[in-house]
């Protein structure tokens, strides 16, 4: 039965290619922890993208309580954290996740630098990694904001006011993100959201999805 | 048209099918080595790591509740702001005369920029055949100098928090505080004596710690409140100057709150 179901789709769209690119692979012995222990390094960027996940699932539930509106922000993340079943834990998950992302990006990072892996023919995938890096850090900061607590108020401004220092285009920029050259409130509230659940998702997203096709074109590097 | 099935598509406009086979990975036999199918026998081990990478991690979640301080309160001028832990290291950065007043452009642009610049260019910087570290060196101690310089910045910046202390000061307060009595014939006193700093609703403000949820029993409030608390923040002394009965009245409203706050 799953083989004719398999079959019929296989007929119109060809996916048995598509099936390899993403699966029907080998794994070489020098990146297999089962042969090599060392080899646990390689862990790292599939870790990276599995605290991704975890950001992404625990986001997406974040969103169904939060309100992203200076009056209820911080209302609705203290029900959410009080009240809620399991909100603590979603939350938890959420906020842990965000310092865990950034750990093992540092970790995958360094694995792929100190191999030297980012090599010719590989120098594009590292600079895709490292536009990852900076998304995931703009995503930190973006983040910090929406529980609109004394934290979150007092470093976002702190972080405006360095925007504002950049040269020429210093006060276009922090009014980009702040909604307003001089307040920091609502609309910096609803901007951030904006930029921290859409914009940076969306560039992360194709990042991402551009870093995996690369590695599957070129195959991981080989052993020192 | 010749991969997969040899489909051919009504009116085809995709790339022809001349650049053949150079995608599709190499057969099983041309590894050298000891090399495992990735479906579905690695991708099993990948999966059993990611479960216990999970037990750790919502173990982590669970000994370790998000924080979550009080409402953003943007007339608090007492508020030292600190970023998250892994922007700590350009904070300290901008701490450095070098780096900050004349020169903030650059510790905030310049020195920032050349780091991560060099980060994203690596491959064109570090553009020689060998990839073994001790064939790059120049590379290698760079990278080590930054990562050391960073990881100290961090440390420094976070060694010199009392995070314990910043925590108890930000509790957050429900937003269901309990309602003031002020009928309350202690109310009075805690009006003359306390509110301007402890807050209306004995919240707290920016001066002062709230009075809702705390620690100290009625005989240590009462103390308290003549005497004054010593050390930092601590409290000055003689804030409460009435009558002893008044004092009295003054700690009980003030526990009374706490008993309603508490229900």
């Amino acid at each position: 039965m799953l083989q004719k179901i398999y079959d019929w789709i296989d007929e119109r769209i060809d996916i048995t290619p598509i099936w390899r690119d993403i699966a029907d692979h080998e794994v070489p012995e020098h990146v297999n922890p089962a042969h090599h222990f060392s080899a646990f390094v390689y862990c790292f960027g599939g870790l990276t993208f599995f605290v991704v996940v975890i950001q992404i699932l625990s986001g997406m539930f974040l969103t169904m309580y939060y309100v992203p509106d200076i009056e209820n922000a911080w209302k609705s993340v203290y029900y959410l954290q009080t009240e809620v079943a399991h909100g603590q834990i979603v939350r938890g998950m959420h906020h842990w996740g965000a310092s865990v992302v950034i750990v093992m990006l540092l970790l995958h990072t360094l694995r792929v630098f100190f191999q030297g892996a980012y090599k010719k023919p590989r120098e594009l995938n590292w600079m895709v990694g490292v536009l990852i890096f900076f998304v995931m850090l703009g995503l930190g900061f973006t983040g910090y904001l929406l529980p609109w607590d004394n934290k979150a108020y007092f470093a976002t401004q702190v972080g405006l006011e360095m925007a504002e220092q950049v040269p020429v285009i210093g006060g276009e920029l922090k009014a980009l993100l702040a909604g307003d050259e001089e307040i920091v409130g609502a609309q910096t509230l609803t901007r951030f959201f904006a930029i921290h659940v859409f914009f940076l998702p969306g560039a992360l997203f194709a990042l991402m999805a551009i870093h995996f096709v690369l590695i599957r074109r070129q195959g991981i590097s080989g052993p020192l | 048209m010749h991969k997969g099935k040899g489909m051919k598509f009504v009116g085809d406009s995709r790339v022809s099918a001349e650049r053949k086979a150079s995608q599709i990975p190499k057969d099983y036999s041309e590894y050298p080595g000891r090399t495992e199918a990735f479906w579905p026998n690695f991708l099993l081990k990948e999966w059993l790591v990611g479960a216990v990478f999970l037990v750790g991690f919502l173990s982590l979640t669970l000994a370790h509740p998000s924080p979550l301080e009080g409402m953003a309160d943007p007339t608090n001028a007492s508020y030292i702001p600190l970023p998250d832990w892994y922007f700590l290291f350009l904070y300290e950065l901008l701490k450095y005369e070098f780096a900050s007043g004349n020169y903030i452009l650059l510790g905030m642009i310049v020195l920032p920029g050349l780091a991560f610049g060099a980060l994203l260019l690596a491959p064109f910087l570090d553009n020689g055949p060998g990839r073994r570290p001790h064939q790059r060196p120049i590379a290698v101690i760079m990278m080590l100098l930054g990562l050391t310089s960073a990881i100290w910045l961090t440390y420094t910046a976070a060694s010199h928090v009392d995070w314990e202390t910043r925590a108890e000061m930000n509790k957050p307060i429900p937003p269901t505080a309990v309602e003031i009595d002020k009928s309350h014939e202690g109310f009075a006193a805690y009006e003359a004596s306390c509110l301007q700093c402890h807050g209306e609703a004995l919240e707290g403000t920016g001066m002062a710690p709230a009075l809702l949820g705390t620690e100290y029993t009625a005989e240590e409030i009462a103390k308290i409140a003549v005497e004054g608390l010593e050390g930092d923040p601590g409290m000055p002394p003689n804030m409460f100057t009435g009558s002893d009965e008044e004092l009295e009245q003054l700690v009980d409203f003030i526990m009374t709150v706490n008993e309603k706050a508490a229900e």
